[in-house]
């Protein structure tokens, strides 16, 4: 049953993807990406990691988009030249062996099956126990809380560095 | 067909979509593309911890995502503040324009 939830999410989260990176229209592909982000929030609803999928969707599909939208049109660079590929002819040849390489490397470190690690304690009968939301929010506060206040340093240096650049 | 979707397909998928955002940005010249195909990436290896955390019941992948995301929040409106005054600079987002900092 899995997968016939699996297999259309994971169709349209790649066909949007192909086309984010392959339509002219800027606008096209910033809407493109949002039916990615959305495709892979309902992967992680499958993945019963209810508070991510949501988050997925306010933050990237919602706050992130937005700020791509509004730059694309407070630029104005609906119509791209007709050349969207790279000029440099060689460096685009050498870029896609590497990604030939990437690929293979990938390919072979999912397929030799080294991917089995300890099992941790959070089962999703403990976590639908709990709840996915309040089991994330004490870890945040206990386990990762150096982490989180970093995060915190790093959204204020972000504030402050987007505004000086800005104001150039 | 049947039953649970294996760990190996969540990872083949975020691969897959990890190359798309690898090529995209090479071969991309508009800025701003080569920008959403970063966040594709990063989308990738979100959903590669996700599937993860699912999988070896734990919840560390999901916190590490968090933190994934409050980052390309941090570095999408710096990076789009960036195109922004490179537009006023040079009247254009062509990465083979804005060469600035080659030899």
């Amino acid at each position: 049953m899995e997968w016939l939830v699996f297999a259309p999410l994971a169709a349209v989260a790649l066909a949007t993807a192909v086309s984010v990176i392959v339509l002219r229209n800027p606008m096209y592909c910033a809407l493109s990406l949002v039916g990615t982000f959305f495709a892979l929030s309902g992967l992680f609803l499958l993945l019963q990691a209810q508070f991510i999928a949501v988050v997925q969707v306010i933050i990237y599909a919602g706050a992130i988009m937005v700020l791509f939208l509004f730059v694309i049109m407070l630029l104005d660079v609906g119509h791209e030249p007709p050349a969207w590929l790279r000029r440099d002819r060689p460096k685009l040849v050498l870029g896609m062996v590497l990604i030939g390489l990437l690929l293979l490397e990938l390919a072979v470190a999912i397929g030799s099956r080294v991917s089995q690690g300890i099992q941790g304690p959070y089962t999703s009968e403990v976590v639908n126990a709990i709840g996915n939301t309040q089991l994330i929010g004490r870890l945040l506060f206990t386990d990762f809380l150096i982490p989180f206040e970093i995060t915190s340093i790093i959204l204020l240096v972000a504030i402050v560095g987007a505004m000086v650049l800005a104001k150039r | 067909m049947t039953g649970a979707v294996p760990l190996n397909a969540y990872l083949i998928l975020s691969a897959a979509l990890f190359v798309i955002g690898v090529i995209g940005v090479l071969i991309r010249r508009n800025a701003l593309i080569i920008f959403m195909a970063i966040e594709l990436m990063l989308n990738a290896v979100n959903l590669t911890f996700v599937a993860f955390s699912r999988f070896l019941a734990s919840m560390d992948g999901q916190i590490i995502v968090l933190f994934v995301m409050a980052v390309a929040a941090a570095e999408v409106a710096l990076g789009l503040a960036i195109i922004i005054a490179l537009y006023r600079n040079k009247e254009s987002i062509d990465v083979d324009e804005i060469n600035l900092l080659r030899g």
